[in-house]
């Protein structure tokens, strides 16, 4: 009884948004679409390769929605939330490696004639994940990396109480502005340098590899294993999107935006702005985070140039030339230029030979990016989503 | 009348020059002040000063409801103390609906996550309703203040002060860019709102001085050179001189 009102609610909702109800049905329809033509469950006409892009874009998705949420909605423009996402990869990635690299060695160990003491399980774990920056020690941070609910926990915890800690720091001091991109892209930069180093733990600049591989289910062939990936991303991207709706339908919505554009105001209306950017800064971090956990494993290895500035940088394109400040921007944004960015990068597009010069596509591809930010900024500033709604409105009057 | 606000001996300079000079005066509960003065004479500064918005050098302001100093509370603190501001500009959030202005003003839970669950109330309805009822508002709830009249945009910011149901509100220059008829509404208002709590009026309008017919102060570089009836003060030499003269 108290399940079907529920579902009532939830319809009516839905009913009373209906671009939220447009979202979700376009959405079931691709995940429908790409699971009967795709390797795996379906017909097998779309490639395991592709299913790979298309669940990591979906992923891309979710991540452009928190960067809407933190700077469309709330107007602190962050270049760092790149930095979260590749945590989360990591968080998840620690798990998968030494949970796979412990079967892997237990397997091995097999024939011989005592089974191997835990500690010898440890050590030889240690040699083969480590043994690449020259250690054999398992080190601290990977105290609960053969628990996969420590690491699913992990997901949101680190990168949420980094951003807690840079957030409460940065938004007490009042840095705003440009001021407060700029440290979020030192941000970016240190954790990246961090990692980098061999003795931080993180296996420097070679990373977490093998992702692809689920521990414990090497017999599931990838063709699943991605169709899955996809569903699951498809699944999170769906509740991302009815979270970041709820939020910016409620009354804290109205709150953020106020102070987007005029924050003095807020504050003198009795409203504590910080507590309101550390709230929001800290959520969109952690939504950032689960994307890069669901991201990595599809696209197979993590390592420390996934933080480079420059990614945090293009998010923000994403979502301007998406339309900020509305959620199914950030979204089409996100889907359309990396889907765009992969396919002029990996040398699909046929070049183009002008008699003086080649267009070469997969340098060219970055200019011709860069060239529709700026037209996008100086002409059409609502981005892609302003100029869906400014159709739709010529439609009905 | 009992003090509400004691502004005590305050100086502030900016680079040298005093934009307040030992200023000290009071205000009372349920009072309606006018402050005038000629333009840098320190008024909108006062403002900011009780407002949190700038610290001044010396001196104190003593909220007596609680007695307490402002100088050590933050703007949002202080708003929620009961202080309540309208600025010399309309300020109000352009891209969300007079509806939308009016529930975020309303004195109710400010933390975040209480913000975050909220649900709207009869009883929160009812108070819109009234409020946008009070300053001629009410048939456009669900306009965008962005598209407002300038004066208009005036009286929402007033509702909006109305809503956060404060003790002592701070007005700068509310007449400001308003017609005739703009004006004796807001007049009225005024004078209502003066009914259950302490209002200051800045405003440069003479007449609309008059007709608020309340006493008045007169700041010049900073401090006060004459407090009284408005036809005490205009009597006043030195106002003369320094202000109606000009
Ligand atoms: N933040 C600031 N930095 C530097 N100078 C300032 C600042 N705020 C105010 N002043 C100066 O202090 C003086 C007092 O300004 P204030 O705005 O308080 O005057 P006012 O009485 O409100 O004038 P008006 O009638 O023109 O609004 C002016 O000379 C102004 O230039
Ligand atoms: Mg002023």
């Amino acid at each position: 009884m108290s399940k079907l009102f529920q579902e009532t609610v939830l319809v009516q909702y839905l009913f009373r948004n209906p671009s939220i109800l447009i979202f979700l049905g376009t959405l079931a329809g691709v995940c429908l679409a790409v699971t009967i033509l795709g390797e795996g469950f379906g017909l097998g006409l779309i490639s395991t390769s592709f299913i790979k892009t298309l669940g990591k874009t979906l992923c891309l998705c979710i991540i452009a929605i928190a960067m809407d949420l933190v700077w469309g909605f709330c107007g602190i423009l962050s270049l760092g939330h790149f930095a979260f996402f590749a945590l989360g990869g990591y968080m998840i990635g620690m798990w998968m490696m030494f949970a796979r690299t412990k079967i892997i060695v237990i397997e091995a160990a097999k024939n011989n004639v005592l089974p191997p003491t835990p500690a010898e399980i440890s050590e030889a774990v240690g040699t083969q994940i480590f043994g690449v920056v020259g250690g054999a020690e398992i080190p601290m941070v990977w105290a609960f990396a053969d628990s996969l609910w420590a690491q699913i926990a992990f997901i949101v915890l680190v990168p949420g109480l980094l951003a807690y800690l840079f957030g409460w720091l940065a938004f007490r001091s009042r840095v705003n502005g440009v001021y407060l991109s700029i440290l979020t892209q030192a941000m970016t930069l240190a954790l990246s340098l961090y990692l980098l180093q061999n003795d931080s733990g993180f296996r420097g600049n070679n990373g977490l590899s093998g992702l692809q591989n689920v521990p414990g289910l090497d017999d599931v062939p990838q063709s699943i294993l991605s169709i899955t990936f996809f569903l699951v991303s498809g699944l999170a991207l769906a509740t991302t999107y009815l979270m970041a709706a709820a939020v910016v339908g409620s009354k804290l919505g109205n709150i953020i935006r106020g102070i987007r554009d005029n924050e003095a105001r807020v504050r003198f209306l009795g409203y504590n702005v910080e507590s309101y950017k550390l709230f929001i800064f800290v959520l969109t971090a952690m939504v950032a985070a689960v994307a890069g956990a669901l991201y990595y494993p599809q696209a197979g290895i993590i390592n420390p140039t996934e933080l480079a500035p420059i990614a945090s940088i293009y998010l923000a394109v994403w979502v301007a030339i998406g339309g900020r400040g509305r959620i199914y921007g950030a979204v089409i944004g996100a889907a359309f230029v990396s889907l765009l960015s992969s396919y002029f990068t990996s040398g699909q597009a046929p070049d183009i030979p002008l008699g003086f010069a080649t267009i070469i596509w997969t340098d060219w591809w970055l200019i011709l990016l860069g060239f529709s930010f700026v037209v996008v900024t100086i002409y059409a500033p609502q981005g892609l989503g302003g100029f869906i709604e400014k159709l739709a409105r010529q439609e009905k009057g | 009348m009992a003090p509400l606000l004691q502004v005590d001996n305050i100086s502030v300079s900016f680079d040298g020059f005093k934009a307040i000079n030992k200023l000290s005066f009071e205000i009372g509960e349920t009072e309606l002040r006018a402050i005038i003065g000629p333009n840098g004479a320190g008024k909108t500064t006062f403002m900011d000063i009780v407002t949190g918005l700038t610290r001044p050098d010396s001196g104190d302001v003593r909220w007596l409801g609680t007695n307490i100093s402002l100088l050590k509370q933050s703007e949002s603190q202080i708003a929620q103390l009961g202080i309540g501001r309208k600025f010399q500009k309309p300020t109000t959030f352009e891209a969300q609906t007079v509806y939308e202005n009016l529930l975020m003003s309303l004195a109710n839970n400010r933390n975040p996550f209480a913000v975050l669950a909220y649900r709207r109330s009869p009883r929160d309805e009812d108070r819109i309703d009234g409020i946008a009822r009070q300053i001629n508002l009410a048939e456009s709830l669900d306009q965008f203040a962005g598209e407002l009249s300038h004066g208009q945009k005036q009286w929402l910011e007033i509702g909006m002060l109305l809503a956060q149901d404060p003790k002592l509100l701070l007005v700068d220059e509310p007449a400001a860019g308003m017609t005739a008829s703009e004006r004796d509404v807001t007049v009225a208002l005024l004078k209502e709102l003066a009914q259950i709590r302490s209002v200051v009026v800045v405003e440069h309008d003479m007449e609309f001085i008059r007709e608020l017919d309340c006493r008045v102060t007169v700041l010049h570089e900073g401090a006060v050179i004459a407090e009284g009836s408005m036809d005490f003060v205009t009597a006043n030499q030195q106002v003369i001189d320094v202000y109606l003269g000009r």
